[in-house]
């Protein structure tokens, strides 16, 4: 690990002035930068801790019924508040890594660094949620921009995720084995008026939604639907160690139906 | 009824109480005023020249004290190999040089480049990261069979090519062989891979050297497996510092599983830095350094081909196998593939005619040597896949072709040089269908059936040879050492003993089930006698802990000295009670004289040995202290048989093992619990090389796999409970104990039952898979269930062609799946 400076706000307005240091990164739970920067394979002149910032922590509902989460919330304060309120992100929740990383890493962390195989980008992107920051509401939708990459711009933190909660929901994950990070794991999120399928693990472009399964499901919301589908082109699936783009493709139809089936 | 103290019962570890509560003291923990740290800077690239290095900026950094380049070890030896194989035209194997830091080239990533000591590891890093080395890059040589054609570019300039050596054994049996399976009833031909595995051990490696200039004395503390053979290496070999200068410390070792067996560079630098720089360097290694320089396991390429006659007999059995060597030769490398791998070739089965070929090749990855069954599980994986195949080939049922094959009279003399000295391969058979519940297997899969999965049921018996000795046998073998072990066995004043052992403990358990032999030989309790073992100054000599060796030798020459003990104190005793030596009798801790009521207890004894007041001194010494040295004189063979029931997804491939059982036959046993436990280890080891386990490089020598990220380890959710059963009990004929070994087993006997069971899962499901090449994933799994594995065509006619579907054992990026 190089040399940084710590600082650790106690107020979001005062990590946004901390956040104005020359190369300034923020640090969520730390449950990936830390690891990347002990392999000097990334470095900050500034670190801003944002574990200490109450502000942007915890959940409730709006008035519109969202369900609406802390940038700062961990994966176990998901797994444990959300089991009624949403049962599939809770479970979604208490599926990432182990109980270290659970009471440690955020969803703002990890939808800010949108890692092409965890596990938040999927229920983001089924669910439409807005991604709001100190600037900004973002949609879903305009958010993730390929592996690694979202729309927030230089100093943007992830204060809080809007959720609308679905009629019935389901997050199907295969592992890979070593990470245990998804291999190929599909979000269905069924609402009144569309059902949205979103897929992490498997696409070099990070999170996607499958379009032709949405609009099979949209007709008939039934496993038989996805089953009736071509699995999704194999050009442009990841391809390592552990499965190549045709077994990923084939994944995503496997998982997706099984989702489906979960949520009936 | 189970007993409750000595040889046969199960107390508990008494070394876990440090482990547990975070008492050990490893290597890492050791800190010696005025250390600096050392980090090496290691090759990025698998093959290239180096054209110049340049240290200037590196050595003006705060905090470092010296820059070391492969210059700088011009008048130090290379690190030496321990063993020598002849080829089959009676040349010798070819013997590269082996750096302590790179010089002129780089032969694998992760080859030290240079090392740069600092005041603090930061520092040394920082430096590390300002050395300026420019690297000509060279073609990656990873592909073994690609390597030994001729114009293949070479690892090592100065030798003929790639090929290490191309070994028979017996080659004399050749032709009869080959005539056998031109003349077979039926031949079943299997290509596969044994795949390359990284050890892991939880505590990495960590060297810590140290010298006093005023008696020009050097210490090396080590996580080593062997402390003593550490000296004479690295001693003799490559610093020239005689053993009376050289002390070695391996002290508490969390794991060693065969990577710690070998002298590394790591440990070579930091015994010289310390003398050059005049003061401790210690050296850790991070996890990521742990993937490319620790010797890797496995990694075989073979092709093996089982004839038999019209009745099932199996008439003969032809193995190919390429053996990756890696860029250097490791300590043991050479005799991994062929003295521990060729010679276990019979198996549990009369085969008249067998022949092994092994050709071993330099290739750029990390050397490859011994890991947890070494060269005996890949001669268990490719026979007990093979004949599980023929069974299959010929509808018969797999275990009845097996039984029907099996040695049945012992000793026997194998056509692979070995003599199997005891067994019973039907009574483990007998006990594993009973474990598993074989007639209700049926039942199982029709419910795995209806709930859409596929079950199947793989079995398979295995051998090894264990107890790594005798030292006249393995010298003519090509071992450069002997491989007996010592022990000294010291009695104080008040009647406590302290054993010291070269055994050493690194997981399994010797100072708890040593000091029951001690302790049940003389009939006091265990808590009488203490363990010492790890350092060269306190230990006699010591040969170390590898091959399950301990208690089969360590123990045998504990229990020679105790015996030697037992025969002096009787002397004492004799005096004692005015008898005759032969009339003295020990039970229980107590001297008796047969046919008398008469008695003395032994502290009394070995007080007088102390305080010899009443002592028969014109004829012996005053003490109560023997050393024995033990050198067995054939292995012992452990044998068993496993079975390994799972479930396989069809729609993802997934496997999932649903049950596992375990019958072995180690002779007798001294802690039923601990054998049951490293049992346990063995099989999470063998299980994750079947389903989990690769290590994986790319075309380039990238190494793919170079951390937990991608290596997948497993992890106690992955299995089931497993049921362990050593009750078939033929003790071991020729060591005092009658033990055989355990530590291995596990690792050695489960691959080939987990292949087994999935093909045959995939068989009941329609799907005519021959064989899927390890580790079994889900993607490798699924692809073959859709014909897209690329090893299915190795059927017969096969056998009698030349062609051979596989080049590398070692994956790449989304190859061979």
């Amino acid at each position: 690990m190089y040399d940084f400076e710590l600082v650790k706000p106690a107020s979001l307005q005062e990590a946004i002035e901390a956040m104005q240091a020359e190369d300034a990164q923020a640090l969520g739970g730390g449950q990936t930068l830390l690891p990347t920067m002990k392999a000097r394979l990334a470095m900050a002149d500034t670190l801003v801790a944002l574990s200490a910032i109450e502000e942007i922590k915890g959940i409730c509902t709006d008035d519109d019924g969202r369900l609406c989460i802390g940038g700062g919330t961990t994966h176990a304060m998901v797994q444990r508040d959300c089991a009624e309120s949403f049962p599939a992100l809770a479970s979604l929740a208490g599926r990432i890594g182990d109980p270290a990383v659970r009471n440690r890493g955020t969803i703002g962390g990890s939808l800010a660094n949108n890692d092409p195989s965890a596990c938040y980008p999927a229920a983001a992107l089924a669910c439409n949620a807005t991604i709001v920051t100190q600037n900004r509401e973002i949609a879903a939708d305009d958010y993730f921009l390929g592996m690694f990459t979202t729309a927030l711009e230089e100093r943007e933190i992830v204060t809080e995720v809007r959720f609308p909660v679905p009629e019935a929901a389901h997050y199907e994950k295969f592992i890979q084995p070593a990470s245990r990070f998804p291999l190929v794991a599909v979000f269905v999120a069924k609402y009144s008026d569309a059902v949205r399928v979103a897929v992490t693990g498997a696409s070099s472009d990070g999170v996607f939604r499958w379009n032709e399964a949405e609009a099979a499901l949209s007709g008939n919301f039934s496993e038989d639907a996805v089953k009736g589908l071509s699995a999704p082109d194999a050009d442009g699936m990841i391809s390592d160690l552990h499965g190549d783009g045709a077994y990923r493709a084939h994944l995503v139809k496997v998982m997706c139906a099984r989702a489906v089936k979960a949520c009936a | 009824m189970p007993k409750d103290t000595g040889i046969g019962a199960s107390p508990k570890r008494r070394e876990d109480v440090r482990f547990l509560t975070g008492k050990g003291r490893y290597t890492d923990d050791i800190n010696l005023a005025g250390q600096a740290h050392v980090v090496f800077l290691r090759s990025d690239v698998a093959h290239g020249r180096i054209t110049s290095i340049d240290t200037g900026a590196a050595e003006a950094m705060e905090g470092v004290i010296r820059v070391f380049t492969g210059e700088d070890f011009a008048e130090v030896g290379g690190i030496p190999c321990g063993w020598q194989i002849t080829s089959i035209d009676g040349s010798v194997m070819q013997e590269p040089k082996h750096p302590v830091l790179a010089h002129g080239k780089v032969r694998h990533v992760g080859d030290p480049i240079a090392a740069v000591v600092a005041e603090t590891r930061d520092q040394a890093k920082d430096a590390c990261e300002a050395i300026e080395v420019e690297i000509e890059s060279l073609p990656a040589v990873i592909d073994m069979k690609a390597a030994v054609k001729p114009g293949a570019p070479k690892v090592h300039d100065e030798l003929a090519g790639n090929l290490c050596y191309d070994w028979g054994l017996v080659q004399e049996n050749k032709e009869a062989v080959d005539r056998a399976i031109s003349a077979a009833a039926h031949v079943t031909t299997l290509e596969l891979v044994n795949n390359r595995l990284i050890a892991n051990p939880m505590e990495p490696r960590v060297a810590v050297g140290d010298y006093t200039s005023h008696d020009d004395h050097s210490t090396l503390y080590t996580t080593s497996q062997n402390p003593h053979v550490i000296r004479l290496l690295m001693g003799a070999f490559v610093l020239g510092i005689p053993e009376h200068k050289l002390r070695v410390v391996a002290p508490d070792v969390g794991g060693g599983f065969g990577t710690k067996i070998f002298h590394y560079a790591e440990e070579a630098f930091c015994t010289f830095a310390a003398k050059a720089l005049e003061r401790p360097v210690k050296w850790t290694s991070s996890r990521s350094e742990a993937f490319m320089s620790d010797a890797h396991g496995r990694d075989h390429v073979t092709k093996i081909e089982l004839a038999l006659d019209a009745e099932h007999n199996f008439t003969a059995l032809r193995t190919e196998t390429y053996a990756n060597m890696g860029a250097y030769l490791s300590t043991f490398a050479p005799s991994v593939p062929t003295w521990l791998h060729g010679t276990l070739m019979a198996g549990n089965y009369k085969t008249p005619l067998i022949y092994v070929n092994v050709k071993a090749v330099f290739t750029n990855t990390v050397p490859v040597d011994a890991y947890r069954g070494a060269g005996r599980p890949e001669a268990t994986f490719q026979l007990e896949r093979v004949v599980d195949k023929a069974a299959r080939e010929l509808g018969v049922d797999p275990v009845e072709l097996r039984r029907k094959n099996f040695i049945t009279e012992f000793p026997y003399a194998t056509p692979v040089a070995v003599e199997y000295d005891t067994g019973d391969y039907h009574a483990t058979m007998d006990k594993l269908l009973e474990l598993i519940d074989r007639d209700g297997f049926p039942a199982r899969r029709a419910g795995s059936e209806a709930r859409g999965k596929l079950r199947g049921l793989g079995i398979n018996s295995y051998i090894e040879a264990c107890g790594i000795a005798p030292s006249h046998l393995v010298g003519q073998l090509g071992a450069r050492a002997g491989l007996y072990e010592s022990a000294t066995v010291r009695v104080n004043a008040t009647g406590g003993l302290v054993v010291m052992t070269g055994s050493h403990s690194h997981g399994q358990g010797h100072e708890t089930s040593f000091p029951q032999v001690v302790a049940d030989m003389i009939g006091i309790p265990e808590d009488q006698v203490e363990i010492v073992h790890g350092d060269t100054d306190k230990v006699p000599m010591g040969m170390g802990t590898y091959g399950s060796r301990s208690l089969a030798v360590g123990g045998s020459a504990i229990y020679r000295a105790t015996e030697k003990v037992i025969a002096k104190a009787k002397k004492i005793a004799a005096h004692i009670m005015e008898a005759s030596d032969e009339d003295i009798e020990l039970k229980d801790g107590k001297f008796t004289v047969a046919g008398t009521d008469k008695s003395v207890a032994w502290g009394d004894v070995t007080l007088a040995a102390y305080v010899p007041h009443n002592y028969p001194l014109e004829d012996i010494e005053p003490g109560l202290e023997e050393t024995a040295f033990y050198d067995p004189n054939n292995f012992t063979y452990p044998s068993g048989a496993y079975a390994c029931e799972v479930e396989v997804d069809p729609e993802t491939g997934k496997v999932e093992v649903l049950a596992f059982a375990a019958a072995d036959d180690f002779g007798n046993v001294v802690n039923p619990m601990i054998v049951e436990g490293q049992v346990h280890g063995g099989l999470a080891q063998g299980i994750g090389q079947a389903l989990l386990e690769s290590c994986a490089y790319d075309a380039d020598g990238q190494l793919l796999s170079a951390s937990y990220m991608d290596y997948a380890m497993p992890r106690a959710h992955d299995f089931p409970m497993f049921a362990v059963d050593s009750s078939c009990r033929t003790p071991c004929t020729h060591n005092p104990l009658g033990v055989k070994g355990c530590g291995e087993a596990g690792a050695i006997g489960s691959p080939p039952s987990v292949v087994n069971a999935v093909i045959d899962a995939l068989a009941s499901g329609g799907h005519d898979v021959g064989h899927i090449d390890m580790p079994l994933t889900p993607a490798r799994v699924w692809h073959a269930m859709h014909g897209g594995t690329p090893n299915q065509r190795a059927a017969q006619p096969a056998a009698h062609s030349e062609e051979t579907t596989h080049d590398r054992s070692v994956a790449g990026a989304a190859t061979n799946v």
